[in-house]
């Protein structure tokens, strides 16, 4: 997206308009409406007919904002809890107790880094099995409390790595899988930016799946899968559309339960939107399943994933 | 393998093998070996001890009572939800993949007795799209765990899977999610759940279903583990010791209750079986 250098450049010419127009009061109301006009045809121009390749890139725009971007916009009170009490704090998957609206909740996110220096302190957002059983904490807490868990997942994967395997990362994943299939209160999981495999899916078995319209959620990356299955590194463009990993692509597959539409071009374009839409689907959905009885809610969970799948009778004629 | 008879797509690998050579060469001691003799002998190379793949019956042959197993399941295939096709198409490789099996997709499901005991039993097969998990294993996987719920009977899992079967893109994923919960059944009615993890025993299915028996039994020379050596070695960049991800690594960081010979692996689920069976 190299246009977007242009688009960038427009917006801080605008700004500069700005500020001589408020401070040395000079007159510039018509340039910089002209200048508006001029940078929402562009964005659109370059935001409308987004390929699959490109909202990945915008799923993984490194001013995208991040879980602890909306859990500050959104809750109040945060309160931050660590470690798994076994071998330590992931910073990549991050824990607490918080208010939505007045509602108390149990907060499972996954954040990315900023800096060079907070990457290297988050993983750049891959999850480690210390983050995993600090969540199987979490939502244990969640249950035996009546607090409904809500999870923000934004992650290029479960971290891959020698101490991961030595701390059985997978079987972490599988334990989260496991708890949240059974847990006895209401899960909403947001896909915010990237939803990567299963080191995603391990927060995000819920009553309510949602995604940003922006983000991206699937079994393999792009980049992975076109060196497995094109065997061609180059190919992530074909890979990403071949992968329908984008939000509109899976509401159509019926495995989402909705989409929390972007300004054009991004969250980033426009936070506070954006953090406010998500927030008016996070109350709507909670206190839609914090009514229903809780024995209906998890046999319901358990349907909806049980009946996954697309497969069809064998018959003779494929012998 | 008198035990799948009935079933005539099995015949098919019978005549197949028929008209390769009596002789392989194995890839471990480099050996020209007498391949009846291989395939008498579980598949373990005669020669220096190497094991061999596996397919799904032979599996289930070399585990269960003689004559017990009962391939009851209905039988289901994939449906290329995503239409998927990458350097081929998704549906072409199924065909081919159950045209070169005789099987439906990478699992056999059925009942049987090991030692007496009844179980259920479902056996990943390699051959099949790399053992991967899709639709259509995750779906036979979760009827075994129901069947045995039903008749109260151990489930018994033998993964030989890489993972996630990537042409079904979140389909597959899910699947992950929907074992996990289906296991959940076994525990409520008190039904043991012993998984086998032999090689390979990675990725999504490693990270779900195969991780969460009672009991976890690696076959030696398996390999275990979430992430592949490749995949870290391109992320990280990090050296790994030689042993990563065997047998003896899962054992040693407790990742499975025991390591057990192929040869042993009959008399290992006997005694377990035995254990639980009597106690229930």
């Amino acid at each position: 997206m190299s246009d977007e250098r242009t688009l960038d450049l427009l917006e801080a010419k605008i700004a500069e308009l700005r500020t001589l127009d408020e401070i040395d009061g000079m007159n510039l109301g018509g340039e910089i409406a002209r200048l508006e006009t001029r940078l929402e045809d562009l964005r659109r121009e370059l935001y409308s007919n987004l390929s699959d390749w490109e909202r990945v890139r915008i799923a993984r725009h490194p001013k995208r904002p991040y879980a602890l971007d909306y859990v500050d916009e959104i809750l109040d009170g945060f309160y931050e809890l660590h470690g798994d009490r076994i071998a330590g704090d992931d910073r990549a998957l991050i824990a607490g107790l918080a208010r939505l609206d007045g509602r108390r909740v149990v907060v499972l996110a996954q954040q990315k880094g900023r800096s060079t220096e907070e990457n290297k302190e988050r993983f750049f957002g891959m999850t480690r099995p210390q983050g995993y059983r600090k969540g199987l904490r979490a939502m244990a807490m969640a249950e035996r409390f009546g607090f409904p868990l809500l999870t923000l997942i934004d992650t290029p994967g479960a971290y891959p790595g020698l101490e991961s395997e030595e701390l059985n990362i997978g079987g972490a994943i599988a334990e989260s899988l496991l708890a949240m299939s059974r847990l006895r209160v209401p899960i909403v999981s947001v896909v915010i930016g990237e939803g990567g495999s299963g080191g995603a899916l391990a927060i995000g078995v819920a009553d309510r799946v949602l995604m940003l319209e922006n983000a991206v959620y699937s079994v393999i990356s792009p980049e992975g899968a076109a060196a497995i299955l094109w065997k061609d590194k180059e190919r992530t463009r074909e890979a990403a559309a071949a992968l329908q990993l984008t939000a509109a692509h899976l509401e159509e597959l019926g495995l989402i339960d909705g989409v929390i539409p972007e300004p054009l071009g991004g969250a980033q374009k426009d936070f506070p939107r954006t953090a406010a839409a998500l927030k008016d689907e996070l109350v709507g959905h909670l206190d839609e399943l914090a009514a229903r009885p809780i024995d209906e809610l998890v046999r319901g969970r358990y349907e909806r994933y049980r009946n996954v799948g697309r497969y069809r009778p064998r018959t003779d004629s494929d012998e | 393998m008198a035990i799948f008879k009935e079933r005539q797509y099995l015949r098919v690998d019978v005549e197949k093998e028929r008209d390769e050579s009596l002789w392989m060469k194995c890839k471990s001691c480099d050996e020209l070996v007498f391949k009846r003799r291989v395939r008498e002998n579980n598949n373990i190379c005669p020669n220096c001890g190497e094991y061999f793949f596996l397919t799904a019956a032979e599996r289930i042959e070399s585990l269960v009572d003689e004559g017990s197993f009962v391939d009851d399941a209905e039988p289901i295939a994939a449906d290329d939800p995503l239409v998927f096709v990458d350097s081929r198409p998704y549906a072409e490789r199924i065909e081919d993949a159950q045209q070169k099996t005789g099987l439906a997709d990478a699992v056999v499901l059925g009942r049987a007795t090991i030692g007496g005991a009844p179980i259920v039993i479902a056996a990943m097969d390699f051959r099949f799209v790399g053992g991967s998990m899709g639709s259509v294993v995750g779906e036979q996987i979760c009827r075994g765990i129901e069947a045995a719920v039903e008749d109260e009977r151990p489930f018994v899992l033998i993964s030989s899977s890489g993972g996630a079967r990537l042409q079904e893109g979140l389909f597959s994923l899910l699947q992950m999610a929907k074992t996990a919960a289906a296991r959940q059944r076994l525990a409520d009615a008190g039904i043991p759940f012993i998984s086998v993890m032999t090689y390979p025993t990675t990725g999504g299915v490693q990270a779900s279903i195969a991780s969460l028996g009672d009991v976890i039994i690696a076959e030696r020379g398996a390999m275990i583990g979430f992430a592949g050596r490749r995949v870290i070695e391109n992320t990280i960049a990090q050296e790994l010791p030689a042993h990563f991800q065997t047998d003896a690594f899962a054992f040693e960081h407790g990742l499975v209750d025991r390591v057990a010979k192929r040869e042993d692996l009959r008399d290992e689920l006997a005694t377990l079986l035995g254990f639980f069976v009597e106690a229930a």
